[in-house]
C-alpha cells in the first residue's frame, strides 16, 4: 500500500507547476450526495444537481430566468389545434460513449419514461402523449391526447433528458448522457468527478476541463472547505448563519437567490379543526413570517403568502393577503368555537429548517392560545409513510422543492386532503391554455384562491444561498429548477 | 482443546444465524418504502410498483431472507438499493476511512492507556496514581462527539491547525488525508483510553498482589525488573481481552465521530443506509459489526484457554 | 458481603455524592423554578454572549441557555432513569434465574445477551428510534436493552458465587425451592453490587441519551435535552462558541458524579467487589 502512496506522491509534485493560464478546474460543494446518477428513474434534487445539463441533455433546456430554450431540439413545430409536437434535432450530436444521437434515441427515451415498468418520478409529464413517431433520424413527432400548456417547458426538466438505449440500464452507476462533460469517477460519500466532453456539439462552448462535486454535509465543514480553498463554489450552502460572514469576505461573492422550494406547513384540511377555513385563517394570521425567517433562516428567504416560486414570471406577492394579527387569530378562533384554546400536534422532519421553523410555530401559536405539540418525523421514511400515505396528522412542515408545482392542491388525494373545485378546474385549465399571458393570469388566480383559502400555512420560499470563489462566473443564482449547470462557468484570470 | 474449539465454534455459528435472523426481522418491521423515498412525492402508484418488482420487494419475507443468507456464502454482499452497486464495493471504500481511524483511536488509546495504567499501579495511592485516576474518571464522563465539537472550535475554527471535518481521500496527499484523520481519531480515543486505563491499572494491582511477584521480590528482584518481567506480561491478559471488545466499540463509536466531523466512513454509510431505507446495506453493515464482535470475543475464549491450562480443564 | 449499616466516607463517594446531588436537585428545582421558562423564544436577543443576557447567554431562539440547562437535566434523568430500572429488573430476573436453574435455561440466556452485545448499540438504538419513531419510549427502550444483558451477565455471576456458599446448600438439599432461595437468600446479598452497577448503568444511560439526542432521536422539542444543544450549537460554532460549553459540561459532570458515586460506593459497601464488577 506504502507503494501506492508514494507513487501517489511523486505524481502530485510531478504535476505541481505555476498555473499561468486562467484555472479550468472547478471544484463544487454540495449538502447532500445524489443516490445514483441517473434523473430518469429517482427523485432527489441532488442527482439533477450533478447531472442536469452537464452530463445529459433534454430536446430544450430551462434557463436561469425559468425560460425554455432549445438544446439537443433545434426548433419545434407546434400544430394549430395545439396536439402535435415536431421537433427538428440538431445534427452531429454524439453520445459520450460515442455513438449517435438521432431520433430514435429520443423515442427509446420518451417510451422508457412512460412504460408501465417505467420507474421515473414525474411519469405524469409524459401522461399527454399519445404516440411518439420518427419520420426520419433529425425528426422527432409527438402527439398528444389532450392540449398541455407546460409540455415544453416539463421537458426541460431532469425527467425528461435524453438516454440512449444501450447505455440506458447502467446509467446509475455509470452515466452517458449527450452533455458537454462526460463523467470520470465516483467515490461514494466523497465525490463525483466530471471532464470535458472533446466531442462536444457546441464547440468551444466550455471553458472549464473538470469538474468535480464534493459532498460536504456538515455546515461548519462546508464553510471551512471553501475559506481553505477545497472548494470553488458552494451553490447551495446549508448554513444560513454562516452565510452572512462570507458575505464580508471579499475573496467570495456571496447572492442570496430562490430555490423553487416553498416552505410550508400543510394542515390535514379532512380533519377537525383544519376542516374550517377559520381555523386555518386564524393559524395564518399568528405566524409572523418576518421573524420565522429571522430565527430558522437568519433572515434568509423570501416570505410568501401562497404557494408559487418568486422565481417564476407568474408570481404574485400574496403575503398582505392574511398578515400577521394575533388579535385577529384570537377572534377568528372564538369564532369558530375555539376561544378556549386548541390543541393539535405537527410531524416535523429532522431538517433543521423544518424543526427549526416548527419550534418557532409552536411558540407563535402559544401566543393564541394554540397549543401545538412537535412529534419529529424521519424523513423521507417515516414522513412518506404517515403524512403522505396515510394522512395520519394535523400539521406537518416540508419544503416542496418541483417547480411549477402549484398542482399539487388540485390533486385528488393528496396529503393536504384538500378540495376545491373551482381551484381544480381553475388548474386543469391553465394546465390546457398554451398561450403564456392566458395561463399566467390563470396562475395568478390560483395563487390567489391558495392565500386566502390556506389549505397550508404559507412560510417562506427555501433561498438558495451561493457562495463562490469571485474570480468565477456564469454560476447560477437562482434555480428555477434543481441544477448546477457549468456550461457557462469560467475563471475570470 | 478440540473439543473446546468445535462446541465455540458451533455456538458461534448459531449466535451468528441468530444475529442474522434478528437483524432480517428488524428491518422487516421497520417502517418506510425504499421505492417511495426513491421516487418521491410525485410517483404514481404503478411506477412504485414497477420499482418494488424491480428491487425484488415484492417477494415473500422467507425468500429474501434464504436469497441474503445465500448470497452472503457465496461471498455476495447483494446490491445497494440507492446507489446501484455491491455492497462489497462501498463497504471496501468506506473502509478506507473507518479502519484507519480506528487503528489510529487504537494506537492512541493504548499507549496512553498501558503506561499510566501500569505507573498508576506501580505508584499506588501516591500523587501520580490520583491524577491518572482523575484523568480516567473524567475520560470516561465526557461524550466523544462533545470532544469532537471542542476539537473542531479549538483546533480548526480558532487555531486553523487541522480541517474542521471531511476527508481528501487516500488519492491525493498522504499527509493531508492522515491529518484529516488525527481530530477524530483522538477524539474516538479519549474516553476509550481512560477506560483502558482503568483496566490496567487494576490488572495490574491483582498481579502485584500475586504470590509469585511477592516471591520474585523477596528473592531480591528489584521493583522494575519484577514489573517488566513479571507483572506486565501477566496484567496484559486481561487487557487484551478489554481490548478486544473495544475493537468493536471503536467500529461502532465511529458513527457518532464520523457524523461530527463529516467522513464518508462505514458509520455515516449505515447512518445514511437508514435515512434512505437501503436495507441491504443496512443488514450487511450491522451483519459485518456483529460479526466482528462475535469473532473477537471467540478468538478471545480460544486464546485465552491457551494461555490459561486452569480455563481450559474447567471449560 | 451484606451491606454494612456504616458506609466508610471516601473522597470518591464524598465528589460523586455533591455532584449527583447537585444534578438531581437541578433537574427538581427545574420543575418549579427556572430563571426562564426554558421554551420561550424571543426572537430579537438571538445568539447573546454570557452575562449580555442571563447568566450563559442565549442559544439561537433567544432562549435562555441557563433555563434551558436546567430543564435538560430533568429531560436527561426523566430518559435515563426508567431506562436503568427496566434493563434492571429484567436483567435482574434474567440473571438469578440463570444462576438458580442452570443448565439449559442459562446457556441460553447467556446466547442471547451476546447476541444483544453483539449488536453495535448507536446503531441499533438508531433502528429502535426508526421503528417507534422519535421520543422518549423510544429512546428509553433503546438503552433499556442494551441494559438487559449487562445486569443479567452481573447478576449471575455475583449470584452462582451466593449458590455456592454452604447454607444455601443446605437449604436445598431440605427442599427449599430455588425461587425462595433466591428471593430470601440470594438477592439480599447481592443488592449491593447491584446497587452499584445501577449507579454506573446511570451514568452510561445519560451519556447514552445524549449521544441519541445529539443525533435527533430523544425527547421531543420543544423539551430541551443537553444532547440537541450540542448539536445546534455546532452550526453555530463560530458565531456563539459558548453554546458548545455548557451542555457538554453539564453531561461531564453529572456522568462524572454518578461514576464516582458508584466507585465510592464499592469501596464502602466491600472493597472485594471491585474485582468483580469492573465495568468493561
Amino acid at each position: 500500500m506504502s507503494k501506492r502512496f508514494l507513487a501517489a506522491a511523486l505524481i502530485i509534485s510531478a504535476s505541481f507547476s505555476p498555473a499561468l493560464a486562467a484555472k479550468t478546474s472547478l471544484v463544487i460543494g454540495m449538502p447532500i450526495e445524489p443516490p445514483g446518477l441517473d434523473p430518469t428513474v429517482a427523485a432527489p434534487v441532488a442527482i439533477r444537481e450533478v447531472t442536469w445539463a452537464n452530463l445529459y441533455e433534454g430536446l430544450v433546456r430551462i434557463d436561469q430566468d425559468g425560460k425554455v430554450q432549445p438544446l439537443l431540439a433545434k426548433r419545434w413545430d407546434i400544430s394549430p389545434d395545439g396536439l402535435t409536437y415536431t421537433f427538428h434535432l440538431q445534427s452531429g450530436v454524439k453520445f459520450h460513449d460515442g455513438s449517435t444521437f438521432d431520433s430514435a434515441d429520443v423515442k427509446f427515451a420518451f417510451d422508457r419514461a412512460r412504460a408501465p415498468t417505467s420507474t421515473n418520478a414525474q411519469k405524469q409529464i409524459f401522461a399527454p402523449i399519445a404516440s411518439v413517431e420518427t419520420p426520419d433520424p433529425a425528426t422527432v413527432v409527438i402527439r398528444l391526447k389532450e392540449t398541455s400548456g407546460n409540455f415544453l417547458y416539463y421537458l426541460g426538466w431532469g425527467d425528461a433528458v435524453i438516454v440512449a438505449p444501450e447505455t440506458a440500464e447502467n446509467n446509475k452507476a455509470s452515466p452517458v448522457g449527450t452533455g458537454p462533460f462526460k463523467f470520470k469517477s465516483w467515490t461514494r460519500g466523497d465525490r463525483v468527478e466530471l471532464v470535458r466532453n472533446p466531442d462536444y456539439w457546441q464547440t468551444d462552448k466550455t471553458k472549464l476541463e473538470t469538474v468535480t462535486f464534493r459532498f460536504i454535509n456538515d455546515p461548519q465543514a462546508q464553510v471551512a472547505a471553501l475559506k481553505a480553498g477545497d472548494l470553488d463554489a458552494f451553490p447551495n450552502l446549508s448554513a444560513p448563519e454562516l452565510f452572512s460572514e462570507l458575505k464580508k469576505d471579499a475573496r467570495f461573492t456571496a447572492v442570496a437567490g430562490n430555490t423553487e422550494g416553498e416552505i410550508v406547513a400543510g394542515m390535514n384540511n379532512a380533519k377537525k379543526p383544519f376542516d374550517d377555513a377559520r381555523v386555518r385563517r386564524a393559524l395564518m394570521h399568528a405566524v409572523d413570517r418576518k421573524a420565522l425567517v429571522e430565527g430558522a433562516y437568519s433572515g434568509y428567504g423570501q416570505p410568501i403568502g401562497s404557494f408559487f416560486s418568486p422565481n417564476h414570471p407568474a408570481f404574485v406577492d400574496m403575503t398582505a393577503v392574511i398578515p400577521y394579527d394575533p388579535e385577529k387569530a384570537k377572534a377568528l378562533l372564538a369564532e369558530a368555537g375555539y376561544g378556549n384554546g386548541l390543541s393539535i400536534t405537527i410531524k416535523a422532519p429532522q431538517m433543521a429548517y423544518a424543526s427549526r421553523s416548527a419550534e418557532l410555530l409552536a411558540a407563535m401559536f402559544a401566543e393564541v392560545g394554540v397549543d401545538l405539540k412537535i412529534i419529529p418525523t424521519e424523513f423521507p421514511a417515516k414522513w412518506i409513510e404517515e403524512v403522505f400515505k396515510n394522512k395520519d396528522y394535523d400539521v406537518t412542515i416540508v419544503a416542496h422543492t418541483e417547480p411549477l408545482d402549484i398542482d399539487i392542491f388540485a390533486r385528488d388525494n393528496y396529503y393536504f386532503n384538500y378540495k376545491n373545485d373551482k381551484f381544480k378546474a381553475l388548474i386543469a385549465e391553465a394546465g390546457k391554455t398554451t398561450g403564456e399571458n392566458a395561463r399566467f393570469a390563470k396562475y395568478a388566480e390560483a395563487q390567489k384562491i391558495l392565500a386566502e383559502d390556506v389549505p397550508a400555512l404559507f412560510l417562506f420560499q427555501l433561498p438558495k444561498l451561493g457562495v463562490w470563489n469571485a474570480k468565477l462566473k456564469g454560476l447560477w443564482e437562482n434555480s428555477p429548477v434543481p441544477a448546477n449547470d457549468v456550461t457557462d462557468v469560467s475563471w475570470t484570470d | 482443546m478440540l473439543r473446546l474449539i468445535l462446541s465455540r465454534l458451533l455456538s458461534l455459528a448459531l449466535t451468528l444465524v441468530a444475529v442474522s435472523l434478528a437483524i432480517f426481522l428488524i428491518l422487516e418491521v421497520l417502517p418506510g418504502d425504499p421505492a417511495a423515498i426513491m421516487l418521491g412525492t410525485a410517483a404514481r402508484e404503478d411506477t412504485l410498483a414497477a420499482l418494488r418488482h424491480e428491487l425484488g420487494l415484492d417477494q415473500p419475507a422467507l425468500v429474501r431472507y434464504f436469497h441474503w443468507i445465500g448470497g452472503l456464502l457465496h461471498g455476495d454482499l447483494g446490491q445497494s438499493i440507492t446507489y446501484k452497486m455491491p455492497v462489497s464495493t462501498l463497504v471496501t471504500e468506506r473502509m478506507a476511512v473507518t479502519f484507519p481511524l480506528s487503528l489510529m483511536a487504537i494506537l492512541i488509546s493504548t499507549t496512553l492507556a498501558l503506561p499510566l495504567g501500569v505507573t498508576a499501579a506501580a505508584r499506588r495511592d501516591g500523587p501520580v496514581d490520583r491524577a491518572v485516576l482523575a484523568f480516567s474518571s473524567l475520560g470516561v464522563a465526557v461524550p466523544n462527539f462533545w470532544i469532537g465539537i471542542l476539537f473542531i472550535l479549538f483546533f480548526a475554527t480558532w487555531l486553523g491547525w487541522f480541517p474542521a471535518g471531511g476527508f481528501p481521500g487516500w488519492s491525493g496527499s498522504f499527509w493531508v488525508a492522515l491529518k484529516a484523520l488525527v481530530l477524530p481519531a483522538v477524539a474516538l480515543a479519549l474516553p476509550q483510553a481512560a477506560v483502558l486505563t482503568r483496566v490496567t491499572r487494576s490488572a495490574t494491582l491483582e498481579v502485584i498482589g500475586a504470590d509469585f511477584v511477592r516471591t520474585a521480590r523477596a528473592k531480591g528482584v528489584d521493583k522494575g525488573a519484577t514489573l517488566r518481567r513479571h507483572v506486565v506480561p501477566n496484567a496484559l491478559i486481561p487487557v487484551t481481552t478489554i481490548l478486544g471488545l473495544q475493537l468493536s466499540f471503536f467500529f461502532g463509536g465511529a458513527i457518532l465521530v464520523e457524523n461530527v466531523f463529516n467522513l464518508p466512513g462505514l458509520g455515516r454509510l449505515a447512518y445514511q443506509a437508514l435515512n434512505q431505507r437501503d436495507l441491504v446495506v443496512i443488514k450487511d453493515i450491522v451483519l459485518i459489526f456483529s460479526g466482528l464482535v462475535i469473532v473477537i470475543n471467540f478468538l478471545v475464549d480460544i486464546g485465552y484457554a491457551i494461555l490459561d491450562p486452569r480455563l481450559r480443564s474447567r471449560a | 458481603m451484606r451491606l454494612t449499616p456504616r458506609l466508610r466516607l471516601n473522597p470518591a463517594l464524598l465528589i460523586g455524592g455533591i455532584l449527583t446531588a447537585i444534578f438531581i436537585g437541578t433537574a427538581l428545582l427545574s420543575l418549579v423554578w427556572t430563571p426562564e421558562p426554558p421554551t420561550r423564544v424571543r426572537i430579537a436577543m438571538r445568539l447573546k454572549a454570557p452575562l449580555e443576557a442571563g447568566l450563559l447567554g442565549t442559544d439561537h431562539f433567544g432562549r435562555d441557555v441557563a433555563s434551558l440547562l436546567m430543564a435538560g437535566a430533568w429531560n436527561s434523568l426523566a430518559i435515563a432513569w426508567p431506562a436503568v430500572l427496566l434493563g434492571a429488573a429484567i436483567g435482574i430476573a434474567i440473571g438469578c434465574a440463570a444462576a438458580a436453574w442452570k443448565g439449559a435455561a442459562d446457556e441460553i440466556a447467556m446466547r442471547v445477551s451476546d447476541v444483544v452485545f453483539a449488536f453495535p448499540a448507536v446503531l441499533s438504538a438508531i433502528m429502535i428510534g426508526a421503528l417507534l419513531g422519535s421520543g422518549p419510549t423510544a429512546a428509553i427502550l433503546a438503552i433499556a436493552v442494551f441494559n438487559i444483558p449487562v445486569f443479567a451477565r452481573v447478576t449471575r455471576g455475583v449470584a452462582l458465587q451466593i449458590w455456592t456458599l454452604d447454607y444455601i446448600a443446605a437449604a436445598r438439599s431440605l427442599g427449599k425451592p430455588p425461587l425462595r432461595i433466591t428471593l430470601e437468600d440470594v438477592l439480599p446479598n447481592i443488592a449491593g453490587a447491584l446497587i452499584v452497577q445501577v449507579t454506573i448503568q446511570l451514568a452510561l444511560a445519560i451519556l447514552t441519551e445524549a449521544g441519541l439526542s445529539y443525533l435527533g432521536l430523544g425527547v421531543r422539542p420543544p423539551n430541551p435535552s443537553w444532547g440537541r444543544m450540542l448539536s445546534d450549537a455546532q452550526t453555530y460554532l463560530s458565531q456563539a462558541p459558548h453554546l458548545a460549553i455548557a451542555p457538554g459540561l453539564a453531561i461531564a459532570l453529572s456522568v462524572l458524579g454518578l461514576n464516582l458515586l458508584g466507585d465510592g460506593l464499592r469501596d464502602a459497601i466491600d472493597p472485594t467487589l471491585r474485582s468483580r464488577t469492573e465495568p468493561v
